[in-house]
C-alpha cells in the first residue's frame, strides 16, 4: 500500500465515521441522562429520508441537516414522552421507534429512490489541503467531519467542566439525587433525548446527502446500532465515541480497499466485517463487568417517577 | 392537569383491552393517512380487514403468514418473559432457512418424504446455533445480547447472500441470485388440496399448547420467569440466571429456525436473498400485543399476518407502497406500549397547586422553585 493510498484510506475512514460520531454522540447525551435509545436505527432513516427529500428539493445542504435534525428531534421527543412520563420500557419503546422509523422511512421514501442530487461543492482547506500525506487526509472533507470533532471535544469540555454538564451526568447517575436538589429530572431527560435524537437526525442527513448520496430503503444498514455499541465502547466518553467512529470507519474502509486490492474474497464476506468488528469489540469491552459498570451511567435503563 | 396515578394493582382488565384499544388507535391513524394520499379510508380498511378473512384460499394465506409469526414469537415470549433481550430472530429465522435448504439440496429423485423431518431438524439446528453465539458471548463475556443478536442479523443476511450468489448458486438459474428448486420430496405437505397452508400450522398451533404447559405449569417454566421478573428473588431460591439465559435464547433461536425451515420448504421452494422479510422483527410486536401468552399470540400473530397481506393488496391495488405494513406495525407497538401505562395507572385530572391556590385565595401563589 503505497502512502497516497494510506492518505485516502485516512480520509475515507474519517467520512465514513462521521456518520457514527455524530449519532454515537447523540446517544451518549441520551445515556449520560440515563435513557437508552433503541430507536436510533430507525431514527436515522427517518432523518436520512427528510433530509435527502429536503436536499433534492431546495439544493441546500444545511436546510437538509435542519430537517434531518427536526425529524430526529420529533420522534425522539414522542420516544422520550412515553418512556419518561409513561414509564414504558425503554427497551421496548426503543425498538417500536425502529421498526416504526423503518417502514415510514421506505413508505415515504419510495417516491426517491430514483432521485439525484447536483454535484455536491467540493471543500477544502486551502493551504493545508496541498500539504503532502496529511492534505489529502485530513484536509479535504466536508465541514461536518470538523463539525464532529468540535462537537465530541466541546461535549467532553461540558461534561466535565460545566455546570450543565454536571446535572446532565447527575440525572443519569442519580436522579433522586437531582431531583431533591430542585432539578426538573423529567424535562431535562426528555431534553437530553431531543437533542440526541437531534444528533442522530443530523447524522441520517449526512448519510443520505453528503456521504451516499442517495436514498435506498433500510440505507441506514445498522449503523444505528453500531452508534450504540459505540457509546459503551467507549465507555461514555465523548473523545472516545470520536476515536472509536473512525476506527469503525477504517474497518467498513477496509472491505473497499481490499477489493480494490483485489483481494480474492467474496463482497458478502467483507461487507459483514463491521458488524462481527462490533461484536468482537463488544466482547472485549464487556469482558469485564466491573468496569463497565463503574463507567456505566448508574441510572441507565431505569425508570424515573418522582415522589413514589 | 391530567396526572398519571399509581394502581394499587395491575388492572386485569386494562391488560386485555389495552391491545384493542392500541389496534382501535393504529386503525384511527391508518384512517386518517389513507384519507391524506387521497385514497379510499374504506377500501384500505377493505384490504386490511376483510380481504384476508373472505375466502378459504384468504383464510389459507393467511395462516400461512401466521405460521412462522406464530412459532417465533412463541420463543421471544420466553425470552422476554425472562428478562433476555433476543432482538435477532430475523437472524435466526435466515440461518434455520439456510440450514434447512442445505438439507433440502441433497434430495436426489428417489429421496423418501422422511427427508422433510431431516430438514425441520436442520431449520432448527441452525436457529439455535445462532442463537448459541449469543447465550455464549453473553454468558462468558457479558456481551450485550441485544446488540449481538441485531449485529448477527446483518451477518445472516450476507451468509445468505453469499451462498445464493455464490457455491449455492443455481448454474441454469439464468444467473439470478437464488438456489435451484427444492424438489417435491421435499416439500412441507400441506393440509388442503388447492391451497398453500401446510403442517406447519399444526407445529405451531401444537407449540401454543406446549409453551402453554412449559410456562404455567413446569418447575422450569416458572423459575425461567422468576428470573426476569426478581432476579434477586430468583437468585436468592437458587435459580441459575446462566441457566435461564442459554435455555430462553437456545429456544427461541430454535423456533426461529424452524420458522426459517417451514418458510424455506414450504411456501418458497428455493433460497434467495429475498427470504428474510422481517417476520423475526414483526414476531416482536407480536410477542408483546400477544401479552406475551401463548394464546394471545395466536390472536396477534393472526392480526399482524391481516397487516401483511393488507399491506401487499394496498400496494397491487392502490399503488401504496408495501411498506406500509411496516408502518401499521410499529404504530401498533407504540400504541399498545402506551396504552399499556394504563394498567399500572389510571388518568386523573387533578389541578395544579397554583391553579388550586387560586380557586382557594382568589389570587395566584408566590411560591418559588427552587433553582
Amino acid at each position: 500500500m503505497d502512502s497516497q493510498s494510506i492518505a485516502l484510506l485516512i480520509a475515507a475512514s474519517m467520512n465514513a465515521g462521521t456518520v457514527l460520531a455524530i449519532a454515537g454522540l447523540g446517544l451518549l447525551i441520551n445515556e449520560r441522562a440515563g435513557i437508552v435509545n433503541l430507536g436510533a436505527e430507525g431514527l436515522m432513516l427517518v432523518a436520512a429520508i427528510a433530509g435527502f427529500a429536503t436536499a433534492v428539493h431546495t439544493g441546500s445542504d444545511l436546510l437538509a441537516f435542519a430537517a434531518g435534525a427536526g425529524a430526529g428531534a420529533l420522534l425522539a421527543a414522542a420516544f422520550g414522552v412515553l418512556v419518561i412520563w409513561f414509564n414504558t420500557n425503554q427497551y421496548a419503546s426503543g425498538l417500536a421507534l425502529s421498526l416504526f422509523g423503518a417502514g415510514f422511512s421506505a413508505f415515504v421514501g419510495v417516491g426517491y429512490t430514483q432521485a439525484k442530487l447536483s454535484q455536491r461543492p467540493h471543500f477544502e482547506i486551502p493551504g493545508l489541503a496541498e500539504l503532502p500525506f496529511v492534505g489529502p487526509a485530513l484536509f479535504k472533507h466536508h465541514p461536518m467531519v470538523y463539525l464532529a470533532i468540535v462537537l465530541a471535544l466541546g461535549l467532553a469540555w461540558f461534561l466535565y467542566r460545566s455546570r450543565g454538564g454536571l446535572v446532565l451526568r447527575a440525572i443519569g447517575e442519580s436522579p433522586e439525587s437531582a431531583h431533591a436538589l430542585g432539578y426538573p429530572v423529567r424535562w431535562l431527560r426528555l431534553l437530553a433525548v431531543v437533542v440526541g435524537g437531534a444528533l442522530c437526525g443530523v447524522a441520517g442527513a449526512y448519510l443520505s446527502v453528503v456521504y451516499a448520496p442517495l436514498w435506498v430503503e433500510g440505507m441506514v444498514a445498522g449503523k444505528g446500532w453500531i452508534a450504540l455499541a459505540l457509546t459503551t465502547f467507549a465507555t461514555w466518553r465523548p473523545a472516545r465515541v470520536l476515536l472509536g467512529a473512525y476506527l469503525f470507519g477504517g474497518v467498513t474502509m477496509l472491505q473497499f480497499h481490499l477489493q480494490g486490492q483485489g483481494v480474492e474474497i467474496a463482497s458478502q464476506l467483507l461487507t459483514m466485517l463491521p458488524y462481527l468488528a462490533t461484536i468482537v469489540v463488544l466482547v472485549l469491552i464487556s469482558r469485564n463487568p466491573t468496569w463497565i459498570r463503574i463507567n456505566m451511567p448508574a441510572s441507565l435503563g431505569k425508570p424515573f417517577h418522582p415522589g413514589s | 392537569m391530567l396526572k398519571l396515578e399509581a394502581r394499587p394493582q395491575p388492572s386485569k382488565l386494562m391488560s386485555l383491552a389495552s391491545p384493542v384499544l392500541a389496534l382501535a388507535i393504529t386503525v384511527v391513524i391508518g384512517v386518517l393517512l389513507f384519507a391524506l394520499l387521497g385514497k379510499e379510508p374504506a377500501r384500505g380498511l377493505q384490504m386490511f380487514f376483510w380481504e384476508p378473512l373472505k375466502s378459504a384460499y384468504a383464510l389459507s394465506e393467511l395462516a400461512l403468514k401466521a405460521t412462522p409469526l406464530i412459532l417465533i414469537a412463541l420463543g421471544l415470549a420466553l425470552c422476554f418473559r425472562s428478562n433476555v433481550w433476543n432482538i435477532g430472530a430475523e437472524g435466526q429465522f435466515i440461518l434455520g432457512a439456510v440450514f434447512a435448504g442445505g438439507v433440502a439440496m441433497q434430495a436426489g429423485p428417489d429421496t423418501g418424504r422422511w427427508i422433510v423431518a431431516a430438514i425441520l431438524l436442520a431449520g432448527v439446528l441452525g436457529g439455535v446455533l445462532w442463537a448459541a453465539v449469543v447465550a455464549l458471548l453473553r454468558d462468558r463475556f457479558n456481551a450485550n445480547e441485544i446488540l449481538v443478536s441485531l449485529m448477527l442479523v446483518y451477518v445472516a443476511e450476507m451468509v445468505l447472500s453469499y451462498l445464493v450468489y455464490g457455491p449455492w448458486k443455481d448454474p441454469q438459474g439464468y444467473n439470478f441470485p437464488q438456489t435451484i428448486s427444492f424438489l417435491d420430496a421435499t416439500k412441507i405437505p400441506r393440509l388442503f388440496t388447492g391451497l398453500r397452508t401446510n403442517v406447519g400450522l399444526l407445529i405451531a398451533l401444537g407449540m401454543v399448547g406446549l409453551f402453554w404447559l412449559f410456562l404455567f405449569r413446569t418447575y422450569a417454566g416458572f423459575q425461567l420467569q422468576v428470573g426476569g421478573l426478581a432476579p434477586q428473588a430468583a437468585r436468592y431460591a437458587g435459580f441459575s440466571a446462566r441457566r435461564s439465559l442459554w435455555v430462553a435464547l437456545l429456544t427461541s433461536g430454535g423456533m426461529a429456525g424452524l420458522a426459517g425451515a417451514l418458510e424455506a420448504a414450504g411456501p418458497l421452494g428455493q433460497l434467495t436473498p429475498h427470504v428474510p422479510v422481517g417476520y423475526g422483527f414483526a414476531a416482536i410486536i407480536v410477542a408483546f400485543v400477544g401479552r406475551l401468552h401463548p394464546g394471545g399470540i395466536v390472536f396477534a400473530s393472526v392480526l399482524m399476518s391481516m397487516f401483511y397481506i393488507g399491506g401487499e393488496l394496498a400496494q397491487s391495488r392502490l399503488g401504496l407502497p408495501k411498506s406500509i405494513t411496516g408502518v401499521f406495525q410499529g404504530l401498533l407497538l407504540f400504541s399498545l406500549l402506551a396504552c399499556d401505562t394504563l394498567i399500572h395507572y389510571r388518568v386523573r385530572w387533578q389541578a395544579s397547586a397554583a391553579q388550586a391556590a387560586l380557586a382557594v385565595h382568589g389570587q395566584p401563589t408566590t411560591e418559588k422553585k427552587a433553582a
